[in-house]
């Protein structure tokens, strides 16, 4: 529908930006169009909306991201008895929330960066745009610094990291996944981005994280995730196979497979008990602190 | 009116607080799992009990310690529903834990600083699942959380009376007279604390937390009121 439609037009004009902000834009603009005549009905299309959204992509941040931005809207809108000055309120409150998530990239960026000192090595994982952010405003800070960067097959998404960090002249190595026991004790600290980080403060991210995260606590380097808050999520796996199947597996995976056991997961869970520091527009925090902002969000 | 204000607490704080706790914990139990569960505790057997109702296939290993074998009357509730039971006393636990997919506790109360306060012998069953991987979920109501700090057992506990701990054999026991002899003391408390790295979750009727963030719900619920 004109729906899917809109997303996918988002997503390929804007290569730089998040899905999920291109989710949520592709929200807004529902939302103006909307002709719905009561506030129960305008919430029910969003609901439905954002279902559908995630049934062309799903990553968790387009779900978590959907769920916030009907939270923040609604927030607001039970004061006026009118349809037409809610539906304006809502409006508003949706482009200031776009705004705020646009911005926080840059935030993140501005926390993180200071912690890369001079000389540093760097190992992270797959193609994450906010690692890459960091890594640009630590090069523009004049930090030299060398990266690894992990192939993360089975998409190759390592190799589109190392190019972009070519063009930064910093000096990068593309290793296999199979080599991050070997490379680890070489690096000073270990940065990957999220795709979701959940209530007990562990991350939901690229499949081969979780066993990068074991091996810098083997060796006891420090491992830091940066995620912007909108990837904030209601879930609470207790291990890997407790993550739902519907973010595991990519959304065609998900509609074309007989028996999802075949099929090979696309993320993995870390828990929080192998994370050092969470970087997020909220500000540093420790995987503890993420619950109690979880519940400042959603409460 | 006092009267309404109790009845409107107890049907708020526990009666409907276990509906949400078991509708949340049912998202926790799978199919084909196996439970291990400890004592006696009405909030565990409610959930357990409201799954099997919904149709989850699991079993459950139904652990018991002396000298209050509670486990007794819990084995006797699940098998009445017509779930399946397996019973071990607590000496038993790491023999069993290898087959275990998870372990539901129940608590008496939750501490500030995030350590569980429950019956004697359950932090024992935290620190057996630590070591085999297993995932150990507390079941919690909101009432239950307290602005108390204790880090260990001895510090603040019960004691039960010793006698209990005296087993007869054919009408004799070892232990007649203890009273008599000056160096033995025996020794009955109720409870335990559980560190919160044992705890994997805590289920309350606020929703799924880290042991970690009890103070934020404490701090949330004052500001309620």
């Amino acid at each position: 529908s004109e729906l899917v439609e809109y997303f996918r037009s988002q997503m390929r004009e804007n290569t730089d930006v998040a899905s999920a902000v291109a989710a949520i834009r592709t929200l807004l603009e529902f939302l103006k169009r909307d002709k719905g005549e009561t506030i129960l009905g305008l919430r029910e299309n969003l609901t439905k909306a954002i279902d559908k959204l995630t049934s062309v992509d799903s990553s968790v941040a387009v779900s978590s991201g959907g769920e916030l931005f009907l939270r923040f809207i609604s927030l607001a809108s039970l004061e006026h008895p009118d349809l037409s000055e809610c539906k304006k309120v809502m409006i508003v409150r949706g482009e200031l929330f776009l705004k705020k998530i646009s911005l926080s990239r840059d935030k993140v960026a501005k926390l993180c960066h200071t912690f890369i000192k001079d000389g540093a090595i760097i190992l992270t994982h797959s193609y994450s745009r906010v690692v890459l952010r960091v890594l640009e405003k630590a090069a523009a800070a004049k930090k030299r610094f060398t990266v690894f960067v992990t192939e993360s097959q089975p998409d190759s998404a390592g190799q589109h990291m190392a190019d972009a960090l070519r063009k930064l002249n910093v000096p990068v190595t593309v290793i296999l996944d199979a080599a991050v026991g070997y490379v680890v004790e070489k690096v000073d600290l270990v940065i990957v981005g999220a795709e979701g980080v959940v209530e007990s403060g562990g991350i939901i991210n690229k499949i081969g994280t979780y066993q990068l995260a074991v091996c810098s606590k083997a060796h006891n380097k420090p491992f830091y995730a940066v995620a912007e808050s909108f990837k904030f999520v209601r879930l609470f796996p207790l291990n890997q196979q407790d993550v739902p199947d519907k973010f595991k597996y990519k959304a065609d995976t998900l509609k074309k497979s007989n028996n999802l056991a075949e099929e090979h997961p696309m993320i993995d869970y870390t828990p929080p008990s192998l994370i050092t520091l969470l970087f997020t527009d909220l500000g540093v925090l420790t995987p503890s602190a993420v619950s109690d902002e979880l519940i400042k969000l959603y409460l | 009116m006092l009267q309404n204000c109790i009845d409107k607490y107890v049907e708020e704080k526990i009666h409907l607080a276990a509906k949400a706790i078991s509708k949340s914990a049912f998202e926790k139990i799978s199919d084909g799992d196996v439970i291990l569960v400890y004592g006696c505790s009405s909030l565990v057997n409610y959930i357990l009990c409201d799954a099997y109702e919904r149709g989850r296939k699991f079993r459950v290993i139904v652990v018991d310690s002396r000298p209050r074998l509670e486990g007794r009357e819990t084995l006797r509730r699940l098998v009445r529903k017509g779930i399946s039971c397996t019973y071990v006393l607590i000496t038993a636990v790491s023999y069993m834990l290898p087959e275990v997919s998870k372990v539901f506790l129940g608590a008496h109360a939750l501490l500030a600083n995030g350590y569980v306060m429950s019956r004697v012998g359950a932090s024992q069953i935290a620190l057996v699942a630590k070591a085999y991987n297993v995932p150990v979920l507390v079941c919690c109501e909101t009432y239950k959380f307290c602005e108390r700090v204790q880090t260990d057992s001895f510090v603040s506990n019960e004691l039960d009376d010793p006698d209990d701990l005296i087993v007869t054999q054919k009408g004799k026991t070892e232990l007649q007279n203890w009273q008599d002899v000056a160096s033995l003391r025996l020794l009955n408390l109720v409870y335990d604390v559980t560190p919160p790295d044992f705890v994997d979750l805590v289920i309350t009727d606020l929703g799924m937390i880290p042991c970690t963030s009890v103070p934020v719900v404490l701090r949330v619920k004052n500001v309620d009121q």
